[in-house]
């Protein structure tokens, strides 16, 4: 298992070397069109073949795969400081203040994950330039995930602020503000580093959901969810493997996203 | 007594202020109080003024939100922007589809996930575990749009990809958990006087583990409801999801919010219900 989860992080951390390099290593840009070549099986040329419109396959899968892998994880990070600083505050403080936001929680949490993705997406404008629609769909899910990881911190401050030390703490002059930055927030690193963990393949299934059902990243940019929304117009394609080549790297990437989250979720 | 009251309270006071939050929505969204009527060339000055001004008797936030639930209150959902329809209309044709859907799709998974799950942790038989945990943990990684369109290619019904999406969370909590039980002191007890597997299981193990079972079956309505929408969208079975996903590509927040409240309801109900089974016992104390 220990063999598993170490070639899991080393083939998390080739990947995502590969995909930064994308400039360098893809054979040609991801909107670039072969007009000649539309639908094109694999050859030297184009390693995956070309898509409907003459694009080269492995360039958008390496672009895509790069949107993915970079901006999920950006995205867990900003979800990960909106629970510490709502669910850590709420914990710390106490009274109304952790009641109110534990209710919000409660809310959130009832509220169907897609369902109250779409609500928000269906609010802003549809029809945006690529690169605001790559900003727009991994806020959105960095600004609404937050509400399981803020519960699940703001019960682990208020048990780290009754502990002994934060006492001694306090009896020795710390004040509030101090006590959180030097005395709690340290000790709530591990679960905020299981938390991110655990977001990152949420965000990335979500994402891909969206893609698919045509509410995430805008053509002609490149994402996972916008390649496996390809899957769509293959009626017969199990003669044509290579098509699902998005597909396996996205399960691959996935699993060792969970793979390597075994290891994370212990110290939590 | 009490906690089922407190249960009413808690899920009326949140359909409040989902509510409110849906409220705003509505009224912050793009095109509110904007009437196509009002371009109309047939209508003079004065009609479209009167048409106006019936808009901006709810323009405030707070008016708004009384408004919205006085109409709520008398059933009135309002009228969809894209369809041209009641919102009630609409739910009353498309609402049971969904129910089928999501009840198929939690039997199934509930079914495949809980024999997997106990399979794998009574019969210690390796094969069998590495087959399952494979098999959760393909489907786990995998988009639910994708298992839909995977199934339109297959031309396999769309209900079953619902209870593939339930299935790997089921499978994995409740493997976990009978694990735990499994080599706990009353079960090993059991096993050494001779009580058989499905003895141990039926009168040692599930009583432990039911209460953690039931919130887990809570949790997962809400999962299938959440599966629903690229489920139905890309198998065009015509229930919520489906006119979520379609009220979302039109930007028609007031059927969408609706909707989103609607399914936020029922799954609060089914978590309380979960909640309320899963501690009987507290509830005949109070």
């Amino acid at each position: 298992m220990k063999r598993a989860r170490i070639g899991a992080i080393v083939f998390l951390i080739a990947i995502s070397v590969v995909c930064l390099l994308a400039d360098f290593v893809a054979p040609s840009s991801y909107a670039r069109q072969f007009r000649d070549a539309p639908d094109a099986a694999p050859s030297r040329q184009h390693l995956l073949g070309t898509d409907d419109l003459g694009r080269d396959r492995f360039s958008r899968l390496l672009y895509g795969t790069r949107v993915s892998l970079l901006l999920a994880p950006g995205a867990a990070l900003l979800s990960c400081l909106l629970a510490a600083v709502i669910g850590g505050t709420a914990g710390f403080v106490g009274g109304w203040l952790e009641r109110f936001v534990m209710g919000a929680t409660d809310l959130f949490l009832s509220l169907p994950w897609l369902f109250l993705l779409i609500t928000v997406r269906a609010l802003l404008p549809l029809n945006i330039a690529p690169l605001t629609s790559v900003i727009i769909t991994f806020a959105l899910l960095g600004c609404l995930g937050w509400a399981a990881s803020a519960r699940v911190i703001c019960t682990d401050t208020r048990s780290i602020s009754d502990s002994g030390f934060i006492l001694l703490a306090r009896a020795s002059g710390s004040g509030g503000c101090r006590l959180l930055w030097r005395h709690i927030f340290p000790n709530l690193r591990p679960v905020l580093f299981a938390q991110f963990w655990i977001s990152i393949p949420v965000f990335i299934l979500t994402e891909a959901n969206l893609g698919i059902l045509g509410l995430g990243v805008a053509e002609p940019l490149p994402s996972w969810g916008s390649l496996l929304r390809e899957l769509e117009s293959f009626s017969a394609s199990f003669d044509q493997p290579w098509r699902f080549a998005a597909l396996a790297l996205f399960i691959i990437v996935v699993s060792c996203f969970h793979l390597a989250l075994q290891k994370q979720e212990l110290p939590a | 007594m009490s906690r089922l009251v407190k249960h009413a309270a808690r899920i009326l006071i949140i359909l409040l202020l989902g509510g409110f939050c849906g409220a705003t929505l509505v009224r912050l969204a793009p095109g509110f109080g904007v009437d196509e009527e009002e371009l109309d060339s047939r209508l003079n000055q004065e009609s479209i003024q009167a048409l106006r001004q019936s808009h901006a008797r709810h323009e405030s936030l707070g008016g708004f939100y009384i408004h919205y639930l006085g109409r709520l209150i008398k059933g009135d959902l309002g009228t969809s922007r894209s369809l041209q329809q009641p919102v009630t209309q609409l739910l009353a044709q498309r609402f049971p589809e969904t129910l089928k859907s999501v009840g198929f799709g939690l039997a199934l998974g509930w079914t495949l996930g809980l024999a997997l799950a106990i399979a794998s942790a009574l019969s210690r038989n390796w094969f069998v575990d590495l087959f399952s945990s494979v098999l959760a943990g393909a489907l786990l990684c995998m988009p639910a749009a994708v298992l839909a369109l995977l199934f339109v290619i297959a031309r396999a019904p769309g209900r079953l990809v619902l209870g593939l999406i339930v299935f790997p969370k089921i499978f994995r909590y409740a493997r976990n958990l009978l694990i735990r039980s499994v080599a706990m002191p009353h079960v090993l007890t059991a096993r050494a006087k001779g009580a058989g597997g499905f003895r141990t299981l039926l009168w040692h193990i599930l009583p432990v583990t039911a209460p953690q079972l039931l919130a887990l079956a809570g949790v997962s309505v809400s999962m299938a409801f959440a599966a629903s929408i690229p489920v139905e969208a890309l198998c065009d079975l015509p229930g919520i999801g489906q006119l979520a996903w379609k009220a979302a590509l039109g930007r028609d927040m007031e059927l969408l919010v609706n909707l989103t409240l609607i399914v936020t309801g029922v799954t609060l109900l089914a978590n309380s219900a979960a909640d309320l089974l899963g501690s009987p016992s507290r509830m005949g104390e109070s």
